[in-house]
C-alpha cells in the first residue's frame, strides 16, 4: 500500500492534467454526463414534440378494444380483446415459428452437415448443392418461393389433395385430423411422464453398470418399450378415450380438424430451410475442428464408424458448434419479422396493426425493440447454459 | 419492415426535427418550391402511376390543386406512396405535408392522431367482393360464414369487418396484407374467397384482376367510409387553405366554372362568379387565405371542378364508370356542399 501511495502522489505533483488516475475520472464522468445528457434530451425532446403536435402518447391505449381479428390465434382472442392482447397473440405467433424453425433447422442442418463430410459422393454433393443454394438467397426470396412457389399453385379447396390419415392439402394450408381426448387421458400424460423418467433411470443405471462391468444393457430398445407402452397401457386402461375430428368440406373451406395455415406453413418451411444451410456449415466446420488423431484413436480401439461419430467426435464438435449456432437461432429469431410480408401475424405483423389502429407509433416501435430484445436474450441465455455444459470439463 | 423503419425515422423525427416541423407548412413549402403529398400504393381512380409514371386519380388531383392553389401551377407536387400503415406517421413527422390517400375520417385519428381532415371529397362504403363463377349462390355478404376474407392491415375495413360479421354472428378466417398489391394478388390466387375494402376501391381492384368479368360486388354496403385529405394539427393556415381547395372545388362545379370556360368567366359580371374567381374590385379572398387572389382560376385551370375531376377518374371518363350517386352536389341531390366564397 505505502509504495502505491507514493506511485501515485508523485506524478500528481508535477500536474492536476498530465495525472492519469484523474484523466480517466474526468474523461468517464464527461462521458456518463454526455450520455445521460442526450438520452435526457431524446426522451423529453419526443415528449416535447408530441404534445406539441396533439398526438396521445403512454401506454394506456393497451387496455383498449382491438376492434380486428387475427388469423392465427394460440390463445382466446376475440375482436373484443385488448390491444395488449394482441401484442401477447403476435408474440406468441413470432414465439411458436420461431421454436418450430429452430428444431427443424437443427435437425436438417446437422443431417446435410454430417452429409458434406459423407465417403458418398452423391449424399456429399447433394448436400453441398442445398448449401450452396440456399445460403446464397435472401431469405425473403425463400420465402415468398414458399408462399407462391409451392403452396399458392395447390388445388383450390374443392379439389383438395386427400393424404393418408384424413388429411388434405390445398392452397388454403394442410388440413390435419385433430384428436379430441376424452375424459381419463390424463392418465396416459401421466404415463408418459413416467415412462421418461423411468428411461432416464434406467439409462442411468445401465452407464453406471458398464462402467463397473463392462457388461452393456439395451437401454434404447427398453426405453422405446418404456416410453411407447407405458402410455398404451394407460390408453386401453383409460377406456380409450380418443375421438377424432375429421376435416371435412363446407361451403367455401373445409372445416374442422386442425389447419396449418400456408402463410405459417411457408414461414416456417423458408425460415428452417434457410438457417439449416448456415447451420450444416457450422457442424461441418465443428467436425473438422476436432482432430483426426481422435478418429484414429477411436478406430484403433476397435470403435465401427457409427459409434466413432456419436461418442467421439460429435461431443467434441459441439463445443465448437454451439457458439456460432446460437447467433443463428437468434438470426432465425430476427428472420420471423420477415413474416409481414406474406401475412402471418407475428409480433412485427401485430404490432404494426395495433401502431396504426392507434397512432402510437413511438410506444409501438419500442414495445416491439424490448419484446425481441428480451427474446434473443432468453435465447441467448439458455444457449449459453447448454454451453457450459458441454464444455471440455479438465480433469 | 418498412413500416418499422418509418416508425422509427418518425420517432426520431419527433424527437430531433423540433424546430423545422414548428414552421409554418406554408414557408416551408413555397421555400421548398413543391408540395409533397402523400398517396397510396396503387388504386385505380383514386392514386396510380399510369404508364408514362405520372400519378392520376381523384386524389393525386386533390394534391394538384392545392398546388395550384399555393403555386398557380399545378405541377409542383411530388408523390410519396404510403401503405395503410405509413400513411399517419408519415404525416405526424412532417415526411408528407398533405395526406391524400383514400383515407376514411374518424374521430380518433382526428383527434388522438393529432391530424386534421379537411373534409369528404369522396363518400364511400365498405363492400365485398367474390369470384362468382368460383361460388355460384352467392349472392348476398350474409351468406358469407366460414369464408376466407381478404383485408389490408391497418385500415378502417379490418375494424368494420370484424364488427360485421361478430354483429351478423357469422364466423370468418382473415387473411390479412400489409400493400394492397399482396392483398390482390392473394385474392387472385384464391388464397381468400372475399375480398373486402370500399366499394369504388373494389371498381378499381376489379379492373386490375386476370378475368374482371368473373368478379361481382355484393350488394350489402356495412359501413360508411368519408374519404378525404387530412393535414397536421397545429398549423391553421394550413389547414384552411387545403380546406378551402376542397371547397373552391365544389364551389366551382355548383356555379358552373370548367376548364374549359374559366379564363372566359373572368369577364363574368356575375358577382358570385367574381367573388370565386377574385375578379371582383379590390377582392382580398386569396389573400386572406395566404395565397393569391386568382387562387381559384388556377385551380380550376390545373384540374377543373370537382365534377371534372370526378368524372375524369372515376366517373364515366374513367374505366371504373362509378356514378355520381351521393358524391352529386347538393343541388343535384348529393352530400357534396360546400360553405359559400364570401
Amino acid at each position: 500500500m505505502a509504495s502505491q501511495e507514493i506511485l501515485r502522489e508523485e506524478p500528481s505533483r508535477g500536474s492536476l492534467i498530465n495525472d492519469p488516475k484523474i484523466r480517466g475520472l474526468f474523461f468517464q464522468t464527461l462521458v456518463i454526463i454526455l450520455l445521460f445528457g442526450s438520452i435526457w434530451w431524446i426522451v423529453h425532446n419526443v415528449i416535447d414534440n408530441l404534445t406539441r403536435l396533439h398526438i396521445a402518447s403512454g401506454f394506456q391505449f393497451l387496455r383498449g378494444r382491438a376492434g380486428f381479428d387475427i388469423s392465427d390465434t394460440p390463445i382466446a382472442y376475440t375482436s373484443d380483446s385488448t390491444y395488449g392482447r394482441a401484442l401477447v397473440v403476435g408474440l406468441l405467433n413470432t414465439i411458436i415459428v420461431a421454436a418450430a424453425g429452430v428444431v427443424t433447422a437443427t435437425i436438417i442442418g446437422f443431417i446435410v452437415g454430417i452429409g458434406r463430410l459423407s465417403q458418398n459422393w452423391l449424399i456429399r454433393k447433394i448436400c453441398m448443392v442445398y448449401v450452396e443454394i440456399f445460403r446464397n438467397i435472401p431469405p425473403l426470396l425463400v420465402i415468398f418461393f414458399w408462399y407462391s412457389g409451392v403452396l399458392a399453385v395447390l388445388p383450390p379447396p374443392r379439389e383438395s389433395i386427400h393424404l393418408p390419415f384424413g388429411s388434405f392439402l390445398n392452397q388454403r394450408g394442410f388440413y390435419i385430423t385433430r384428436a379430441v381426448w376424452g375424459e381419463g387421458s390424463w392418465l396416459i400424460a401421466v404415463a408418459f411422464v413416467v415412462a421418461l423418467a423411468m428411461a432416464w433411470f434406467v439409462a442411468r443405471r445401465a452407464r453406471q453398470r458398464q462402467m463397473a462391468t463392462g457388461q452393456q444393457f439395451p437401454v434404447f430398445w427398453t426405453s422405446v418399450a418404456l416410453i411407447v407402452g407405458l402410455p398404451v397401457l394407460a390408453f386401453l386402461l383409460a377406456g380409450m378415450p380418443l375421438t377424432f375430428d375429421f376435416p371435412k368440406q363446407s361451403t367455401f373451406n373445409l372445416t374442422g380438424g386442425f389447419q396449418l395455415k400456408p402463410e405459417f406453413l411457408s414461414l416456417y418451411m423458408a425460415l428452417s430451410c434457410y438457417t439449416a444451410a448456415f447451420i450444416a456449415e457450422i457442424v461441418r466446420a465443428g467436425i473438422r475442428g476436432v482432430s483426426k488423431g481422435q478418429t484414429e484413436a477411436a478406430g484403433a480401439l476397435g470403435l465401427r464408424s457409427g459409434p466413432i461419430l456419436r461418442l467421439v467426435v460429435v461431443p467434441q464438435a459441439m463445443r465448437i458448434v454451439i457458439p456460432p449456432l446460437t447467433s443463428q437461432y437468434l438470426n432465425l429469431t430476427k428472420n420471423s419479422s420477415l413474416a409481414i410480408a406474406i401475412g402471418y401475424p407475428d409480433l412485427t405483423a401485430t404490432a404494426g396493426t395495433v401502431l396504426n389502429q392507434t397512432g402510437q407509433a413511438v410506444e409501438g416501435v419500442l414495445i416491439m425493440m424490448i419484446a425481441y430484445l428480451v427474446l434473443s436474450l432468453v435465447t441467448s441465455a439458455v444457449m449459453n447454459v447448454v454451453n457450459a455444459r458441454m464444455a471440455l470439463v479438465e480433469r | 419492415m418498412k413500416h418499422i423503419a418509418i416508425g422509427i425515422f418518425g420517432a426520431a423525427a419527433l424527437g430531433l426535427m423540433a424546430s423545422a416541423a414548428s414552421a409554418a407548412t406554408l414557408d416551408t413549402v413555397k421555400q421548398k418550391g413543391f408540395i409533397q403529398c402523400g398517396v397510396s400504393t396503387g388504386l385505380a381512380g383514386f392514386s396510380a402511376p399510369n404508364d408514362k409514371g405520372e400519378w392520376q386519380g381523384l386524389d393525386a388531383d386533390f394534391c394538384r390543386a392545392v398546388a395550384a392553389a399555393v403555386f398557380g401551377d399545378g405541377s409542383k407536387v411530388k408523390f410519396t406512396p404510403l401503405s395503410a400503415k405509413e400513411r399517419f406517421t408519415a404525416l405526424q413527422s412532417g415526411e408528407v405535408d398533405l395526406l391524400s390517400r383514400n383515407t376514411t375520417w374518424t374521430i380518433n385519428r382526428d383527434t388522438a392522431l393529432g391530424l386534421n381532415f379537411v373534409g369528404t371529397t369522396y363518400y364511400d362504403g365498405q363492400g365485398f367482393m367474390i369470384n362468382a363463377k368460383k361460388l355460384p349462390g352467392v349472392n348476398s355478404a350474409l351468406q358469407l360464414s366460414g369464408a376466407a376474407v381478404c383485408v389490408q392491415s391497418g385500415t378502417t375495413t379490418e375494424l368494420n369487418l370484424a364488427d360485421y360479421f361478430k354483429k351478423n354472428k357469422m364466423e370468418y378466417n382473415p387473411v390479412v396484407f400489409e400493400k394492397l398489391e399482396e392483398v390482390n394478388a392473394a385474392y387472385d390466387a384464391g388464397r381468400c374467397d372475399v375480398y373486402t375494402t370500399d366499394q369504388s376501391g373494389l371498381y378499381g381492384i376489379r379492373l386490375t384482376l386476370a378475368a374482371p368479368a368473373d368478379h361481382v360486388v355484393l350488394p350489402e354496403i356495412i359501413s360508411k367510409e368519408p374519404l378525404g385529405p387530412a393535414v397536421r394539427q397545429g398549423d391553421d393556415q394550413w389547414y384552411h387553405i387545403v380546406k378551402w381547395t376542397y371547397f373552391a372545388l365544389l364551389n366551382a362545379e355548383e356555379a358552373g366554372i370548367t376548364q374549359a370556360n374559366v379564363d372566359e368567366l373572368k369577364t363574368s359580371t356575375d358577382p358570385n362568379v367574381q367573388r370565386i374567381l377574385g375578379t371582383e374590385p379590390d377582392s382580398k379572398f386569396g389573400t386572406d387565405l395566404g395565397v393569391t387572389n386568382d387562387w381559384v382560376v388556377n385551380i380550376v385551370k390545373a384540374v377543373g371542378n370537382y365534377g371534372e375531376m370526378f368524372e375524369r377518374n372515376v366517373g364515366s371518363g374513367s374505366p371504373l364508370k362509378i356514378a355520381r350517386g351521393i358524391n352529386a352536389l347538393w343541388t343535384k341531390g348529393g352530400l357534396q356542399y360546400a360553405p359559400p366564397i364570401r
